[in-house]
């Protein structure tokens, strides 16, 4: 057994693994920490793959960011997950049913899965090994795959005025800095001088 | 294939050497430092109060704002990785492919600008 | 049998734990004495000595606070999740550690040569917000809380233009590899060939943001004193404390040396004649990181803490526009003139 398929076993089994604990642990932080560990165990199989790029947007996108908001979302929601569970069985006939609908499905359509004739010889074409993953990566998704590219871009816009549209209130009576008319405030706007006789005030 | 994984694995020693360091600092004090714990000193730290509840709570929709913002534009500067890798190759085509992209986003930022969504309060 | 397994891997691997062993004691030996300089800087602006009573100078203060460290009592709050408690400085620490393997010190002197090191870096940066949120979250305590809270939201904040300087070095190098970065500003003009020259705008930014990605004053909000006591690690102490600390100086560090990678060539001599360029590379590539250091540590003595929506406009309105635009120019000008091309 070579390290490379050492490092596969360790990865996946890691992997499958955390996998489970992700559904079978109590504390929901837990969950998603284990989710975390998935996603690096993922990452290395795309690296054991030889898909650095990958792996590392993986890491970049995946964990350091989609699941910082798991974790903000989970470790601060004020539920109760006693009283969550208690339901649970009373959930468990509607709940099997549709899982094994959904497992019947998977294996007829695993049954039904024919390897593209294509498929063998893009294999064997690799990418050229004389450049990087990135780059290869850069060469074609910008110009051969512009459509795909730019409705990309689309679904991100959508993405951030959803987010706005659904997350923004704006509280009442917020006082804010407005840093413009701090700067152009002038000297005779700020000061008045006042000559104020004895004894008898403003 | 086997040259890439090669430069990998100086990089997973590496870690795990580091791994070493930290987890021998961690456990030292469990073994060598005095330990005599009591009830005042392994309450959560308030103002010379016991706490009223649990310190985890509901806080500012803000904070999650902040938290999608921040994947959208992590997603464009992981478009933006390969782009500036293959810049040279991909010619007019791909400069102005991505100055469409960087565009629609724009249109986007300036929306959230005009909305206030970037207001810290 | 043994002695075929012996050349054949187990000797190269035995290496290449002893290699990283070495890099990691003597980065932690730096970092001791950096910690000195930190606190030795700080107090001469304010007219003070400093540390000076451990060694000549207080040259050994950073190995006494060690030693003090370890034998404090390590005390793990009742209301706490233990396993995460524990766990955060350890995710903390390894992980500054971890970005240390694809650092190039000098031509070849790099643990992990690997294609995509500016984006391991940036992956490794991007994760430094987990330990301060498993430490606030875990502490079950308010102030943590709070401070773990605000350390996220400001991270999150600037990693993103952080993200937009670096595609603009990278636009210039078209290669993600660090040692290639620091070859490419291998010009006959020296310190005025370096990077942050044309890019001086995205410099400015890429110190700053490094500032507010490690918490280092005035960006020190998660652990505001003042106000939130000692933010995510009000509930540490003993080395799991230290633990967070070392993390945040190594990380420190770890910008400081992306900063000479990136904008100051690397390991690369400032005046590219004879008696300078036998200086080792390594010795060029010490004093810049030492430089940065040193502008980071003075930011500290003089620069006071701000508010935090000022940081979050400065993060989202200032610098994200700017860097998004100076993104786009960069590009434009290689295009349009065909500069190194």
């Amino acid at each position: 057994m070579t390290l490379a398929s050492a490092f596969f076993y360790l990865f996946a089994g890691i992997a499958v693994a955390s996998a489970f604990m992700v559904i079978a642990a109590k504390n929901p932080v837990h969950s998603v920490l284990y989710l975390i560990l998935a996603f690096f165990n993922a990452a290395g199989l795309f690296l054991l793959l030889g898909a650095e790029f990958l792996a590392m947007i993986l890491v970049v996108v995946y964990v350091g960011a989609v699941a910082v908001l798991f974790l903000f979302v989970v470790m601060m929601l004020d539920v109760d997950f006693a009283e969550l569970r208690e339901g649970f069985l009373q959930y468990l006939p509607i709940g099997g049913l549709v899982g094994i609908i959904v497992l019947v499905e998977l294996v007829l359509v695993v049954g039904s899965w024919a390897v593209a004739p294509s498929a063998p010889q893009a294999i064997a074409e690799r990418t050229p090994t004389d450049i990087t993953n990135a780059e290869a990566l850069g060469r074609v998704l910008y110009t051969d795959y512009l459509l795909f590219f730019q409705l990309s871009g689309l679904i991100l816009l959508v993405a951030m005025i959803g987010a706005i549209v659904l997350t923004l209130r704006h509280k009442e009576g917020v006082k804010r800095q407005n840093i413009a008319a701090q700067v152009a405030r002038t000297k005779a706007a700020g000061l008045s001088l006042h000559d104020v006789k004895p004894g008898q005030g403003l | 294939m086997n040259a890439l994984l090669a430069d990998y694995l100086p990089l997973a020693i590496f870690i795990g050497v580091a791994l070493v360091i930290g987890l021998a600092l961690l456990i030292a004090p469990f073994l060598v430092a005095y330990r005599s714990p009591d009830a005042e000193k392994l309450s959560a730290y308030e103002c010379g109060f016991n706490a009223f509840d649990d310190a985890r709570m509901k806080f500012d929709v803000r904070f999650y704002l902040v938290a999608i913002l921040f994947i959208i534009f992590d997603l464009e500067v992981a478009f933006l990785f390969p782009w500036a890798v293959a810049f040279r190759d991909v010619g007019d085509l791909g400069f102005w492919s991505m100055m469409l992209f960087l565009g629609v986003l724009t249109i986007g930022f300036v929306y959230e600008w005009k909305k206030g969504a970037l207001e810290w309060d | 049998m043994l002695q075929e397994a012996w050349t054949s891997w187990l000797w190269p691997l035995l290496l290449m734990v002893l290699q990283s062993a070495l890099v990691l004691v003597l980065l932690l030996v730096f970092i001791a004495f950096y910690l000195l300089a930190d606190r030795k800087i700080w107090a001469a602006v304010q007219l003070r000595r400093g540390p000076n009573v451990v060694g000549p100078f207080g040259l050994f203060q950073s190995f006494a606070d060690l030693l003090k460290f370890v034998l404090k009592e390590p005390v793990i709050p009742s209301g706490a999740n233990k396993g995460v408690f524990l766990l955060a400085p350890l995710v903390t620490a390894v992980l500054a550690l971890a970005a240390w393997a694809v650092i190039p010190f000098q031509e070849g002197w790099v643990i992990a040569d690997i294609n995509v090191g500016v984006l391991y870096i940036f992956a490794i940066s991007s994760l430094g917000v987990y330990g301060i949120i498993m430490g606030g979250w875990s502490s079950n305590s308010k102030y943590p809380f709070l401070g773990a809270l605000r350390s996220a939201a400001q991270m999150v904040s600037y990693e993103v233009s952080l993200g937009f300087v670096i595609i603009s070095v990278l636009l210039i190098v078209g290669s993600l590899n660090l040692s290639d970065i620091v070859r490419a500003q291998d010009t006959p003009y020296g310190a005025l060939g370096w990077y942050w020259l044309p890019l001086f705008p995205m410099f400015v930014i890429f110190f700053i943001s490094a500032l507010a990605e490690t918490n280092r004053p005035p960006f020190d909000l998660p652990e505001a004193e003042s106000e939130l006591v000692a933010g995510f690690a009000v509930e540490y102490s003993s080395t799991p404390y230290l633990l967070f600390m070392l993390g945040e100086y190594v990380a420190i560090m770890g910008m400081c040396s992306l900063t000479a990678i990136l904008f100051m060539g690397g390991w690369l001599s400032p005046i590219p004649f004879a008696p300078f360029t036998w200086v080792p590379g390594v010795i060029w590539f010490l004093l810049k990181v030492s430089l940065v250091f040193f502008m980071i540590a003075m930011v500290k003595a003089f620069v006071p803490r701000y508010r935090y929506d000022q940081l979050m406009r400065l993060g989202w309105k200032v610098f994200l526009p700017i860097s998004l635009a100076m993104v786009v120019i960069t590009a434009a000008v290689l295009h349009f003139t065909g500069w190194g091309a």
